[in-house]
């Protein structure tokens, strides 16, 4: 708990490529108690909705942010105060409040992105955090390191946190040889070797998951604990996602694909649908897709099963979470995995970790420090 | 990467990486290294506007100064194409066309169908078009319909830099004939554009904006000014889908009439005069196929059936305005 008497609800920053968010709707009323991890308001990007949650407990004093109105990143949106905090302290709080330029943001931060020169080519990666624990962030088929807008920076508050984009994905190299899960986890041991990890802990959602497995099983040394979203690899059977999502050439076809992700379809915004178009007309793309989804998912199958060969007893400690409303991979393989800890969130989908970022971030933040 | 770049250099790097790509590829035109006959500044240019500034240095001998006959150059690039080439010939304005149009319209269009499908002719005629460049009446038409009229051809206007380069890349791995028109006030216009290759296939309108009460269906410079009409109107509570064709031939039907179904009010809206213009084709196609759908009149806002005026004040009244295009929204909603 902060010493502070008053805290600020600032517009969160969603992903390395956020500059501003549109308030949609405040979920709560001036005076109302808030505590930590309660929603309060909503916030739209040009990417993605979410509602932006509480991190310290009090009452919301008051509602700066209007409806419908552009703010830039860590504007200053409402207030949370002890009851016993003046009006006129807040009147002053909320006309003294400076927003924070973007550059100071970036000077904090570090670069948004940085490409490592790897043995499996140029990879693109974002870091963020500085804490003794490592974790690298493995995002699935199509994806990229953007997909974890919602949790790199609440992950990096406790760890030294990398995500990257994997071979043929986001702004890596659009090269991988005999593609398949061996290629893609020598492609993140690459990448370790390359910025200097030995061993970390390892979050990968949906393929990344099972290229995380394929890695504590190979190579387990490297692996300090498995976070498994989703996962690909502990069953046969995959929804007809992977075969739309290579099929569709034009907006119209990929966004009932891109819902498959979701539970709530709402989220799939424009800009989601456009930037998965221009990322697959690259080239390069959709070739080396097509050999992946050859070698990993032919015939709607999971052709490569690593969460098989975990080694029982010697496997890194795993937590596998999952959404209920998964379209892609049923939820039922969560448990396919003996011995992990488990969680179903009910009112999510594939991207669980977007939909149920704060619970999800809490459960791979404890699962990191009991590892 | 992506990263803002104008539409300059977006059609700059497609170029260049189409040139690195395949050794067929070659560019000829009006001064595009540096003006044959000057000082020796090899590479000064660039092109009238500067647009293929640069390559002369990196590709030596893949760009080729040519005489001032565009008919002479306009069949040559057609010749190669059809010997195995892939020519970019840059006509400095569409404007010129004119003197080869038998190169254009009984050649290169004519080949694939003449040959029995046994020729190919994969050239791209990079040209600009439009008005608003105080560049008078033989530089300033947009006359795209001319060339979306003939079969065999297909036509491309970009409406902004990620469109430019991803098109301009397709039109050059395209193997048939392609009209690729470049409106001169969009150079400077600056898009996140990504520094790999990617191609834009032919045939695909972009729906810049969704909306649900009326359609505007445009290309080129005009679909900025339908996206500023459509932010005004939707101040005032009226949702416009706003469709960008891109390709105007082969042209995306199926985007278009779709939209018209769902939203029963249709507004064309082209830069080039009414007649016979890419307004009217759409007009035309749209009652045809969901006459039912549609709540009012379809609308055509163009330019009007006169050469682009001289006068600066005029030649501003000349291109069709947002507000015009918010006044045709309203007056087809107002039935």
């Amino acid at each position: 708990m902060s010493d502070q008497r008053i805290v600020p609800i600032v517009m969160p920053k969603w992903g390395l490529s956020m500059k501003e968010g549109k308030v949609t709707g405040w979920l709560l009323e001036d005076g109302s108690r808030i505590n930590p991890g309660d929603a309060i308001l909503e916030v739209e990007t040009d990417k993605i909705a979410g509602a932006v949650e509480a991190h310290e407990s009090g009452v919301l004093r008051r509602r700066v942010g209007e409806p419908d109105t552009v703010y830039p990143v860590k504007s200053l949106l409402g207030v949370i105060a002890d009851p016993s905090v003046p009006e006129e302290e807040i009147d002053a709080y909320v006309s003294s409040f400076v927003t924070p330029s973007a550059d100071e943001d970036e000077a904090e931060q570090g670069p948004k992105y940085e490409y490592a020169e790897t043995s499996s080519g140029k990879l693109r990666y974002a870091k963020r955090g500085s804490g003794d624990e490592t974790a690298i962030l493995i995002h699935g088929f199509g994806g990229d390191l953007d997909n974890w807008l919602f949790n790199i920076d609440a992950l990096g508050e406790s760890a030294t946190v990398y995500a990257l984009d994997l071979p043929g994905h986001g702004q890596s190299a659009k090269s991988l040889d005999k593609p398949g899960l061996g290629a893609l986890a020598d492609a993140v041991a690459s990448f370790m070797t390359t910025v200097g990890i030995d061993s970390a802990h390892l979050v990968g959602h949906s393929m990344g998951g099972a290229i995380a497995m394929h890695m504590a099983a190979s190579d387990p040394g490297k692996v300090d604990s498995l976070t498994l979203i989703c996962s690909a690899g502990l069953g046969r059977e995959i929804g007809s996602y992977v075969d739309s999502y290579l099929a569709a050439q034009g907006r119209k076809d990929l966004k009932p694909v891109l819902e498959q992700l979701f539970a709530d379809k709402s989220l799939v915004s424009r800009q989601l649908v456009d930037d998965v178009l221009k990322y697959k007309r690259l080239d390069g793309v959709e070739p080396l897709l097509k050999d992946l989804a050859a070698a990993l998912f032919a015939g709607q199958t999971q052709q490569d099963q690593p969460g098989a060969r975990l080694a029982a007893g010697k496997a890194p400690p795993a937590l596998v979470i999952w959404g209920k409303q998964d379209e892609i991979i049923p939820h039922s393989h969560a448990q396919n995995l003996p011995g992990a800890k488990v969680a179903v969130f009910d009112g999510a989908g594939h991207m669980v970790f977007m939909e149920k970022a704060s619970d999800v971030n809490a459960l791979i933040k404890a699962h990191i420090a009991g590892s | 990467m992506a990263r803002k770049i104008s539409m300059r250099q977006a059609i700059n790097e497609a170029l260049d990486q189409e040139m690195a790509r395949d050794p067929s590829v070659f560019v000829m035109g009006e001064d595009i290294v540096g003006g044959a006959g000057g000082m020796g500044e090899i590479d000064a240019w660039g092109g009238v506007l500067g647009v293929t500034k640069g390559l002369n240095a990196k590709y030596p001998g893949r760009l080729l100064d040519t005489p001032l006959s565009e008919s002479a150059y306009i069949g040559a690039a057609v010749g190669a194409a059809a010997c195995g080439m892939r020519p970019v010939a840059e006509l400095m304005f569409l404007d010129f066309m004119g003197v080869c149009f038998d190169q254009i319209f009984n050649q290169a269009a004519k080949f694939r169908y003449m040959f029995g499908g046994k020729a190919e002719t994969p050239v791209v005629i990079r040209a600009m078009v439009g008005a608003g460049f105080r560049a008078a009446a033989q530089h300033s038409q947009m006359l795209t319909p001319l060339f979306v009229h003939i079969p065999g051809l297909k036509v491309v206007c970009p409406s902004n830099a990620y469109d430019a380069k991803g098109l301009l890349i397709q039109s050059i791995r395209d193997n048939d004939p392609v009209i690729f028109c470049e409106h001169k006030n969009l150079y400077g216009a600056e898009a996140d554009v990504p520094a790999e290759s990617y191609a834009i296939p032919f045939g695909e309108a972009n729906v810049v904006r969704d909306g649900k009460h009326a359609t505007i269906v445009t290309y080129g410079m005009m679909v900025q000014r339908a996206m500023d009409a459509a932010a005004a109107l939707a101040k005032q509570g009226v949702e416009c889908e706003v469709i960008d064709l891109r390709t105007l031939s082969p042209i995306d039907w199926d985007t278009v009439i779709d939209s018209a179904e769902r939203t029963g009010h249709v507004i064309c809206v082209d830069e080039a005069h009414p007649r016979c213009s890419i307004a009217a084709d759409v007009s035309a196609m749209v009652t045809q196929e969901c006459f039912k759908a549609l709540k009012g009149p379809i609308q055509m806002v163009t330019a009007p059936h006169t050469p682009v005026p001289f006068s600066p004040v005029l030649e501003d009244l000349y291109i069709p305005s947002a507000e015009a295009i918010a006044k045709a929204v309203k007056k087809s909603m107002a039935h």
